[in-house]
C-alpha cells in the first residue's frame, strides 16, 4: 500500500494524479491540469504505471473482441424480428424469397426423377410375377412392349417374335419385365451347377431367329 | 488538451464508426419510409453489443437475450422517432439500457439498491498495484484464456461500477448519455468510471504475475522482461 502523501516538485500529489487519470485519459482536463500531471508522471514511476494500467484497460476492453453474444443469437434475434416485427430475414429480397420453396420442390422433382431412371424399378408388369433375384444384371435379355416377360435369347416361349428388343436384366427389371419362369430358370440352374452356357434346349437356331426378329 | 482518447483510437471501434454512416443513414432512411426488411440489415452490426448492454445490467444470459430482442423490437417501432443528430448505436444502447433497467426493477429490490448506491463513492480509490506495465497488444484478445480473464475481472465489479465502465468504455457512449442512459449525475458516472478503471487495473496487474500476459507476442525490439 502507498501512501497518499508522495508529493513531487511541482507540488501535485499522487492521489491527486490518481483521482484525475480517468478524465486525462479521456482528454477531459485542463490544459494547466494537464501540463502539471505530464510533468508529475515523468518523475514518478507509480503514477506512470497507474496511467499505463488505467489505458491498458480501456484499449483491452474496448475492442469488439471483448463483446460476445451466445452462439446463434443473431439467428434467434432475426427470427423474432421477422415473426413480431414483420422483418423479413436478411439476403432474401422479397422478389426472391419465394423462390427457395420453388427450388426446393423442383430440386425434390428432379431427385426422385433420376432416382427412379437410375435406380428404382417400375412396378411390375405382371402382379401375380415374383420380382427377378439373383439374374446378372449384365445378362443380355430379350423382352417386346406389349408383353410381360424377359427372355433368354432363343427361349421357346418367347411371344411376338417380330417385334422383339435386345437389353441387360438389369434395364429390363428396371421396366418392369419379369423373369420367364422356364428359361430364366434354366439359365440359373445352369450356372449355378457351373456351366457358363444356358441350357442346351436354347439353340442357336433359336437365337439366330430372336435377334433376326429385331 | 489533447492526448487522443484510447478508445477512439482503437482501430476497429474507428474503422466501424467510418464506415458506417453513410450506409447506415441510407438504410434508416429506407428503413422509415417503410422497407421493413432492412430493419435486420440496420441492426445487424449492433446486436452484440446490444445484447452485452442487457447483459452488463441483468447478469444473466437468458434475461439479456430476451431484453436484447425486446429492446429491438422497440427500436422497430419507434424508428420513425429517430433523429439524424444521434447515433444510431447510442440510441439502440439507450433503449436497451432502459429496457434492462425496468427489468430490474421489476424483478428486484430497488430500495436496497439505493441505499447500496450511495456507498464507496464517499472514498476515494487508491491504487494497490504498481508494477511496470507494458502496452498489452492486441493481439493478446486473439487468445481465450486472455478474454475470459478480461470478462471474469469485469464480472467481479459491483453492478454500479460494472455498468458505467460496460456503457463508457466498451459501448463507447460518451459521459452525458451513460449518465441520461442509467438515469445516474455526470459526476456519478466520473466518479464511478474512475473507480472501475481503477480497480480493473489492478485486477488485471495479476495478468503479469500469473502468466496469462506474459507469454504474449510483443513487438519486436522490445523484451517481455
Amino acid at each position: 500500500m502507498v501512501s497518499g502523501e508522495d508529493v513531487k516538485p511541482n507540488g501535485m500529489s499522487c492521489e491527486t494524479v490518481w483521482r484525475e487519470v480517468s478524465s486525462y485519459v479521456d482528454g477531459e482536463v485542463g490544459v494547466g491540469l494537464r501540463t502539471e500531471m505530464d510533468e508529475h508522471i515523468r518523475g514518478c514511476r507509480r503514477c506512470a504505471s497507474v496511467l499505463e494500467g488505467t489505458r491498458n484497460v480501456i484499449r483491452l476492453y474496448s475492442d469488439e473482441r471483448m463483446i460476445e453474444a451466445p452462439a446463434g443469437f443473431g439467428k434467434r434475434l432475426e427470427k423474432r424480428l421477422a415473426r413480431n416485427a414483420r422483418v423479413s430475414p436478411r439476403s432474401w429480397s422479397s422478389w426472391s424469397a419465394w423462390l427457395v420453396p420453388v427450388a426446393a420442390v423442383l430440386l425434390f422433382a428432379l431427385g426422385l426423377r433420376l432416382a427412379n431412371t437410375y435406380t428404382a424399378e417400375r412396378a411390375l408388369r405382371s402382379q401375380l410375377a415374383q420380382a427377378a433375384r439373383a439374374i446378372p444384371p449384365d445378362l443380355q435379355v430379350v423382352v417386346s412392349d406389349d408383353a410381360k416377360v424377359f427372355h433368354v435369347p432363343g427361349c421357346d416361349f418367347i411371344h411376338n417374335k417380330n417385334k422383339l428388343r435386345t437389353m441387360t436384366a438389369k434395364e429390363a427389371i428396371r421396366d418392369g419385365y419379369v423373369p420367364c419362369s422356364r428359361c430364366m430358370r434354366k439359365y440359373l440352374e445352369a450356372t449355378t451347377a457351373g456351366r457358363s452356357q444356358p441350357s442346351s434346349e436354347i439353340t442357336d437356331a433359336d437365337a439366330d431367329d430372336v435377334t433376326g426378329g429385331q | 488538451m489533447a492526448e487522443a482518447n484510447p478508445v477512439l483510437n482503437n482501430p476497429k471501434s474507428r474503422a466501424e464508426a467510418d464506415a458506417g454512416p453513410t450506409r447506415e443513414q441510407d438504410l434508416i432512411a429506407r428503413v422509415q419510409g417503410g422497407q421493413n426488411e432492412l430493419f435486420y440489415e440496420l441492426v445487424r452490426p449492433y446486436e452484440r453489443r446490444v445484447y452485452a448492454a442487457a447483459f452488463a445490467i441483468l447478469r444473466n444470459e437468458s434475461d439479456a437475450e430476451d431484453v436484447a430482442q425486446e429492446a429491438m423490437l422497440k427500436a422497430f417501432a419507434n424508428i420513425r422517432q429517430f433523429r439524424a443528430e444521434a447515433r444510431f448505436s447510442t440510441w439502440l444502447i439507450q433503449i436497451t439500457v432502459n429496457e434492462a433497467l425496468m427489468r430490474r426493477r421489476r424483478e428486484r429490490n430497488v430500495v436496497m439498491e439505493g441505499i447500496d448506491n450511495q456507498r464507496d463513492e464517499e472514498s476515494e480509490y487508491t491504487p494497490r498495484e504498481f508494477a511496470d506495465w507494458r502496452e498489452i497488444p492486441s493481439e493478446a484478445l486473439e487468445r481465450k484464456e486472455v478474454r475470459q480473464k478480461l470478462a471474469e475481472a469485469l464480472a467481479s465489479l459491483d453492478r454500479k461500477y460494472r455498468e458505467v465502465f460496460v456503457l463508457r468504455d466498451m459501448e463507447q457512449l460518451n459521459i452525458q448519455e451513460t449518465a441520461e442512459a442509467l438515469g445516474i449525475s455526470v459526476a456519478s458516472v466520473k466518479t464511478r468510471l474512475l473507480r472501475a478503471r481503477l480497480m480493473l487495473r489492478d485486477l488485471l496487474a495479476g495478468g503479469w504475475e500469473h502468466g496469462w500476459f506474459s507469454r504474449l507476442p510483443f513487438e519486436k525490439g522490445t523484451k517481455p522482461w
